[in-house]
């Protein structure tokens, strides 16, 4: 594989949240708007490139028998990183992804890449690895937080895009408009993941 | 070169030596956003009073006064109280508990409301950020009941979510209350 694919291999082929249908709980819980989609997407690029670097760097000193907890301490470390600079910098968003953060932690996304890429891998590679998948990630909830935000607030990025008085389906905002924005997406993706074979 | 075998050597120097790395790195940042962090903070308590009172030129902050519960905020404009903004809350939310702020000027008039910290259902009871809490404005609790229509007071409640409704104004209330009985009437003697 060339090291551009290592990139482009999460934003489509093997994206995170469509197709490994990894880290369903951000996924589902944050999207209510486009907003907070990119916020997290971006604390968890952050997160799952530097997770990835370091344990590509140390994979040869970490014994097998204890490399989940390893890794576990790396990642952590980093998501309260993430944590403490949101707070300080951008307190908005901070305050609507809220408990979400830290529970970056235990997503699955950042663990199976370590698992399964990181540890077996180089750093430059795992890097640009890291790098595909967060952004795979943040494009997904994007597009989800994006038609949730249209159909249940009639607005994208916080404009307004319906009159004021429109009625909206208020159902997308709350948890099941989640699960139906959900399923469609993986419905729609695979129907054009077989219809061009990417 | 070859993996590390999984010795109990090994293994508690690689956890040992990561814990202590990473731990270094969390102090270092957590020193750097301190400052930051504090600074952001008090900076949402100025804006969140500035939004519910009229001008004010002293930092209200300082002298916030804390009583069950309710953390009072007086606001004075060149010495003379202009006003008082309340930090004040509800359980009766639908979602349980919300943090509300309410400004109150020197005669216990409600000048502006404005929401801190809630979690009630996106589309329904969070309509309360919007112009609804604007009914408020302006209206003083001795003449304007503090409870929605439907249990004979003054105030309209938001479609289709009268317990929200209900939970506001047992917060706006409770801020009006704890501020005759505690700083109207000892700032006034």
């Amino acid at each position: 594989m060339s090291s551009l694919k290592f990139f482009t291999n999460g934003l489509l082929k093997e994206n995170p949240t469509f197709v490994l249908v990894l880290g369903t709980c951000p996924t589902l819980a944050v999207t209510t708007a486009a907003f907070n989609g990119i916020g997290m997407g971006l604390a968890t690029t952050f997160v799952l490139v530097f997770s990835n670097m370091f344990i590509a760097l140390l994979k040869n000193y970490i014994p097998d028998k204890v490399r989940i907890a390893a890794f576990i301490v790396i990642i952590a470390t980093f998501v309260t990183i993430v944590d403490l600079l949101m707070k300080a910098f951008v307190p908005d968003i901070y305050k609507t992804l809220g408990i979400f953060i830290p529970l970056i932690v235990v997503n699955c996304i950042i663990l199976g890449r370590a698992e399964a890429f990181a540890q077996k891998n180089e750093v430059k590679s795992s890097i640009l690895d890291g790098l595909g998948m967060g952004i795979g990630f943040t494009l997904a909830i994007t597009l989800m937080g994006s038609i949730r935000e249209i159909l249940g607030s009639g607005s994208i990025f916080n404009i307004p895009i319906l009159a004021e008085n429109t009625k909206t389906i208020l159902l997308f905002i709350l948890p099941p408009g989640a699960f139906f924005t959900f399923g469609y997406m993986i419905a729609i993706f695979n129907r054009f993941k077989a219809k061009y074979k990417f | 070169m070859a993996k590390l075998e999984s010795s109990l050597k090994n293994m508690v120097l690689c956890l040992l030596l990561i814990s202590m790395v990473m731990s270094a790195a969390l102090g270092i940042v957590y020193a750097i956003t301190k400052g930051p962090i504090e600074k952001t903070s008090k900076q949402a308590e100025i804006d969140a009073i500035k939004n519910v009172l009229p001008s004010f030129d002293n930092d209200p902050t300082k002298e916030a006064k804390t009583i069950d519960g309710l953390v009072y905020y007086v606001a004075t404009q060149s010495g003379e109280i202009v006003g008082c903004a309340v930090k004040t809350y509800t359980n009766k939310g639908f979602a349980g508990h919300f943090e509300i702020m309410v400004g109150f000027k020197p005669d216990g008039t409600i000048f502006k409301t404005a929401i801190l910290d809630q979690k009630e259902t996106p589309g329904l009871g969070d309509k309360m950020k919007t112009k609804w809490k604007d009914q408020f404005n302006e209206k003083n609790p001795t003449s304007y009941k503090l409870a929605v229509k439907k249990d004979g007071g003054d105030v309209d409640a938001i479609t289709a979510s009268t317990i929200t409704s209900r939970a506001f104004c047992d917060a706006v209330s409770r801020a009006y209350n704890g501020y005759m009985n505690n700083i109207l009437n000892t700032t006034n003697k």
